[in-house]
């Protein structure tokens, strides 16, 4: 895999994300090669590229749920690697993520989702915090509903909530707009800028969605790697 | 991770409240199966008094000791009252005790007797003083707190051995004395002597019948000289022996099926028989109850392995932000055992409580004295197997949790 560098992104103290020379393999199969990035604080940032281009390998693997070949991933000066209960351990008290299935859990409220995301990233249970960010998303009057009764606008405002309740350093996005028309995608980015910005996260959105160069302007796009017959 | 079991459970509220009722109903079964045949088993052992000989007319031994020892079935007979002489006149016999039944009061059964009959189970006066006239009655404890009967009241006994008999009006009895409460079956007897049934019956007697034949056993009495005008001969239903040695076990048995007319029944003989014959019923009962159980765990087993798969994402979403592989496992464990202790409590309680509406339904289980309020330390050995089969039915669903492998679990339906 190959790193194409987009637009340039402001510089914020404090590296958040520091990845350098990254590969990864699967058998014979190579899908990233020599992959180095850097993203400070606030400083958001898009991964762009076709299926089969690696996001979502590179986003398993700063979320140490795949193991780090070669190379070495730091989120906020903490290496991820070692043991799956490490990486879990960092994962829990710097990431939050967002997957474009939305997995809240059926069985809870809006609330008692963020509730449990903020005592299993390790935070004491703040319930006003909560408030504010269900408000801050627009949610505040549904903040009791279950998550089937929400529409799929709601729900994703309630998953950029639940990932946020953590205070996470940095907030992935697997393809949080792939599926939304324009206005919603549009909501979606904004609402994840904002909010981002407001919590002092650094945002990395994984997606083919081009509609988001607009909000987020620096990009990484990848591309397969064309393996070469000896 | 509580509240999380709490909220699936109550998410899929009708899967675990059909679990639960599966679970109680093994539970209720294995319950009351446990209550009654302890609760059989103990009665019948103190109910026997160390009775060691129960002396009838012929019939079935069986019915012999559960009609004059137990006070649940019909007498097999009466038997000749010289029979207590012959009985009395015996070395090997340390203790005989006379008993005439045939009549009730309001259910409760009214047995001809002596004093002696309360001394074999320990039951002293609670008020009042014991019987010593024709007439006089000393009622039990139960007898006393059911028909709320007081000292110096008169009652009539009616004939039969259950409620709704023809009256004795002719011969009312008094309650001079209440006994003292003993967990047995003379707390639900109405006890008077002996003349005063034949009275109730309008058998003519001579004075102190029995007492004579007690005191003067040598003397071989006359039967002829208790029969009334009637021409019934004052008779008596059984007699009650227990043995001065080992040897009266040998020689007395045999002298009494001697006699044409009379047998002899061995307590512990036909109460192990009995307990034998309602043991194989409970034990096929008990079988079908542990099947009832298993099949509440398959269904536990089966609802949590169904509802592991549907949860598949969003547990593996909670592994990401930061739930343990343990605390995922026990989620799983505790859903199973909630539904476990729900199915043990609902069991627990409806099994008393059916038990409770069959005493109040079925006379003989009243009569035997079975109690729904007696709970039995056997009861948390069920409580703790049940759990145990939850838990055995939450493993491998808690296991294909913990064990999922996030980054392949989240791909499918990212």
């Amino acid at each position: 895999m190959r790193m194409a560098d987009g637009a340039e992104a402001p510089l914020v103290a404090g590296p958040v994300l520091e990845i350098a020379f990254l590969r990864h393999d699967y058998g014979s199969a190579t899908v990233l090669h020599d992959f180095s990035f850097a993203a400070t604080r606030g400083q958001h940032s898009l991964l762009l590229g076709p299926s089969g281009s690696g996001k979502t390998t590179l986003i398993n693997l700063i979320a140490g749920l795949l193991t780090v070949q070669h190379g070495t991933i730091r989120i906020a000066g903490e290496t991820m690697a070692g043991l799956p209960g490490v990486r879990d351990d960092l994962r829990r008290r710097r990431i939050g993520i967002i997957f474009q299935t939305l997995r809240l859990v059926e069985a809870l409220s809006v609330t008692a989702n963020l509730r449990l995301a903020q005592r299993l990233a390790g935070r004491e249970r703040d319930d006003a915090e909560i408030g504010r960010l269900l408000d801050e998303v627009g949610l505040g009057h549904r903040a009791h509903a279950r998550p089937r009764a929400l529409s799929q606008g709601e729900a994703q405002r309630a998953a950029v909530a639940r990932a946020l309740v953590g205070r996470p350093d940095l907030l992935i996005a697997d393809e949080p707009t792939s599926a939304l028309d324009d206005g919603n995608a549009e909501r979606i980015a904004r609402l994840l800028v904002g909010t981002a910005d407001a919590h002092g996260s650094t945002l990395l959105i994984a997606t083919h969605d081009a509609r988001l160069k607009a909000h987020i302007p620096h990009a990484l796009v990848l591309a397969p790697i064309v393996q070469e017959v000896a | 991770m509580f509240g999380l079991a709490v909220a699936y459970l109550r998410d899929r509220a009708l899967t675990t409240l059909l679990n639960v009722l599966l679970l109680a109903l093994a539970v209720a079964t294995l319950a009351i199966l446990l209550l009654f045949s302890s609760q059989i088993g103990n009665r019948f052992e103190r109910d026997a008094a160390g009775v060691e000989l129960v002396v009838g007319a012929k019939g079935s031994p069986l019915q012999l000791i559960l009609s004059s020892l137990y006070q649940v079935d019909a007498p097999t007979g009466n038997i000749p009252l010289e029979s207590l002489a012959l009985l009395r006149g015996n070395r090997a016999v340390a203790q005989a005790i006379p008993l005439a039944l045939g009549d009730q009061f309001q259910g409760f059964r009214i047995v001809g007797t002596e004093p002696a009959y309360a001394e074999l189970y320990g039951a002293g006066i609670a008020e009042g003083r014991m019987f010593a006239d024709h007439q006089e009655a000393v009622i039990g404890a139960e007898v006393a707190r059911a028909t709320g009967m007081g000292l110096g009241q008169r009652f009539v006994g009616s004939h039969g051995l259950s409620a709704g008999g023809t009256e004795h009006a002719h011969a009312p009895f008094m309650a001079v004395g209440i006994l003292q409460p003993t967990g047995t079956v003379i707390d639900r007897l109405v006890l008077v002597d002996v003349p005063s049934v034949w009275d109730a019956h309008g058998i003519q007697h001579e004075e102190e019948a029995t007492h004579d034949a007690h005191e003067d056993h040598a003397d071989e009495e006359s039967h002829e000289a208790h029969g009334g005008q009637s021409g019934m001969a004052p008779e008596i239903t059984a007699v009650l022996v227990k043995y001065r040695s080992a040897f009266g076990a040998v020689s007395v048995p045999g002298i009494i099926n001697r006699q044409t007319d009379l047998q002899a029944a061995v307590p512990a003989v036909e109460t192990a028989r009995l307990l034998g014959l309602l043991g194989a019923g409970v034990d096929g009962a008990r079988i079908f109850a542990w099947l009832l159980a298993a099949t509440g765990g398959l269904s536990i087993f089966v609802a949590l392995l169904q509802a592991a798969n549907a949860r598949e994402g969003e547990l593996a979403l909670l592994r990401v932000m930061g739930a343990s592989r343990a605390q995922l496992f026990g989620t799983i464990v505790i859903e199973a055992l909630l539904i476990a202790v729900a199915g043990c409590a609902v069991g627990l309680a409806v099994g008393h409580g059916v038990l409770a509406l069959a005493i109040g339904s079925f006379d003989t289980l009243r009569e035997v004295g079975i109690s729904a309020s007696v709970l039995h330390p056997g009861e948390l050995a069920i409580v703790a197997a049940v759990l145990g089969i939850a838990l055995l039915a939450a493993l491998i669903p808690a296991a294909r949790v913990a064990r999922t492998d996030l980054a392949v679990t989240l791909a499918r339906a990212r």
